[in-house]
C-alpha cells in the first residue's frame, strides 16, 4: 500500500461559477444591467421592484423581472401588474438561485431577449446566507433590509453584506414606531462594507425612490461607457 | 443550509478525479474554507458523512482548513489579516478596507489516496 497526497485546487462551485461567468458575459454583450436582490424573506424585495419596474418603465426603460421562490407565483403576478415582463423560478425547496436556474429561465422566455432589455432584475430567494454563495453573473448585488429587522443585522449576516455593491433600508415610513435607530444601522453597514451605497426607502411614501431610481440609470450609463 | 449540495459537489469532484488512480481508497478530503463562504464546519462534518456512503470516499475523513479573510489596505500599502467578520478595519492603522484578498474561498485543496502496489513489468 502506498498513500499519496493529490493535489486538486478546485473551486467547489466551479460549476455554478463557470456557469456565471458566461451569463455575465452575455449580459455584457448584450448591454443590460443586471441586478440580483437579497434580503430575509418579508423585507420587502418584492414591494421596491413593484414600484422600481413601473418607475424605470415611466422613464422610458426597458425592464424585466426574474423572481425566485420556493413555491407559488404571487410575486410575478404582483410585478407582472407594472406592466414589464416577468417570470417567476420556483426552487422547489432549494434555498437559493444558481446560475443554472437562471440561465434555463432566460432562455426560453417568450418574447423577451437580453438584447432588448436595459435592466433585469432578478430577485433572490428571501435568506440571507445561502445567495450569498452563488453568483448569478450580476453587475450589482443589492442587500435589502427593513426597519423592523434590527440594525445588528449586516453584523450577524457579514457574508452578504460584504459582498453587496448597493444596500437598501426599507420601510422606513416604520421607522419611528419601531424605535429604528438609523445611525446605528448606516454605521453597521459601513463597518461590514465600508464606502457602500445606501439607499433609505419607503415604498409606500415614496421616500428615496428619486436616489435610487437615479442611482440606476446611473449606473446603467457608467457601465456602457466602458 | 446549502451545505449538502456543497459537499455533494465535493464528492461528485473527488469522484471524477479518482479515474485516474483505479482501485485507489480514499483516506483524506482537504478543503480549504474562507470564513466569508457562509458554510459551517459541523454541518459540511454532518453533510460529508451523509454523501459519501457508497461512494469511493465512504469513510474517509473531511479535514476542513478555515481560511481567514485578508484585505488589503491601502493607507498601510499591504495585505492585513482580520481577527473576525465583524469590522472590516484595518488592524494596524484602523481604516477602512473594501479590497478583499481572501476570505471566500471553497476548494477542494488535495486528497489523500492510499493506492495497491502495482507488480510492475
Amino acid at each position: 500500500m502506498t498513500t499519496r497526497i493529490v493535489e486538486l485546487r478546485r473551486g467547489i462551485l466551479k460549476k455554478n461559477d463557470e456557469l456565471a461567468a458566461g451569463l455575465r458575459d452575455g449580459y455584457a454583450a448584450a448591454g443590460v444591467v443586471v441586478l440580483n436582490l437579497v434580503s430575509s424573506p418579508g423585507t420587502g424585495k418584492t414591494a421596491l421592484l413593484e414600484v422600481t419596474l413601473r418607475e424605470l418603465r415611466g422613464r422610458g426603460a426597458k425592464v424585466a423581472a426574474l423572481v425566485g421562490d420556493l413555491e407559488t407565483d404571487n410575486d410575478a403576478r404582483r410585478l407582472a401588474a407594472s406592466g414589464a415582463p416577468v417570470r417567476q423560478i420556483n426552487t422547489h425547496g432549494i434555498c437559493h438561485l444558481d446560475a443554472e436556474m437562471v440561465g434555463k429561465h432566460l432562455k426560453d422566455w417568450d418574447g423577451v431577449t437580453l438584447a432588448g432589455l436595459d435592466f433585469l432584475f432578478i430577485e433572490n430567494v428571501g435568506n440571507l446566507v445561502c445567495p450569498s454563495s452563488y453568483d448569478l453573473g450580476e453587475g450589482i448585488r443589492v442587500a435589502l433590509l427593513s426597519v423592523t429587522e434590527g440594525e445588528d443585522k449586516p453584523l450577524k449576516y457579514p457574508t452578504i453584506f460584504n459582498s453587496a455593491d448597493a444596500a437598501v433600508i426599507t420601510k422606513m415610513d416604520l421607522a419611528e414606531p419601531c424605535g429604528f435607530d438609523r445611525e446605528l444601522a448606516l454605521r453597521n453597514i459601513n463597518e461590514i462594507r465600508p464606502g457602500i451605497r445606501i439607499f433609505e426607502t419607503s415604498v409606500k411614501r415614496g421616500t428615496g425612490m428619486v436616489e435610487w431610481l437615479d442611482y440606476l440609470e446611473e449606473e446603467r450609463k457608467r457601465r456602457l461607457m466602458v | 443550509m446549502h451545505e449538502l449540495s456543497i459537499i455533494s459537489s465535493v464528492v461528485e469532484t473527488v469522484t471524477e478525479s479518482l479515474a485516474a488512480y483505479p482501485g485507489a481508497r480514499v483516506v483524506e478530503v482537504r478543503l480549504r474554507v474562507g470564513v466569508l463562504s457562509a458554510v459551517v464546519e459541523d454541518s459540511l462534518q454532518f453533510c460529508f458523512e451523509l454523501a459519501s456512503e457508497g461512494t469511493p470516499l465512504a469513510g474517509s475523513k473531511l479535514v476542513v482548513k478555515m481560511v481567514p479573510v485578508v484585505m488589503h489596505c491601502v493607507p498601510c500599502g499591504q495585505d492585513v489579516e482580520l481577527e473576525g467578520v465583524q469590522s472590516f478595519r484595518c488592524p494596524r492603522c484602523g481604516e477602512p478596507c473594501s479590497d478583499l484578498r481572501q476570505g471566500r474561498e471553497l476548494e477542494i485543496e488535495a486528497i489523500e489516496i492510499e493506492e495497491l502496489d502495482e507488480v510492475k513489468g
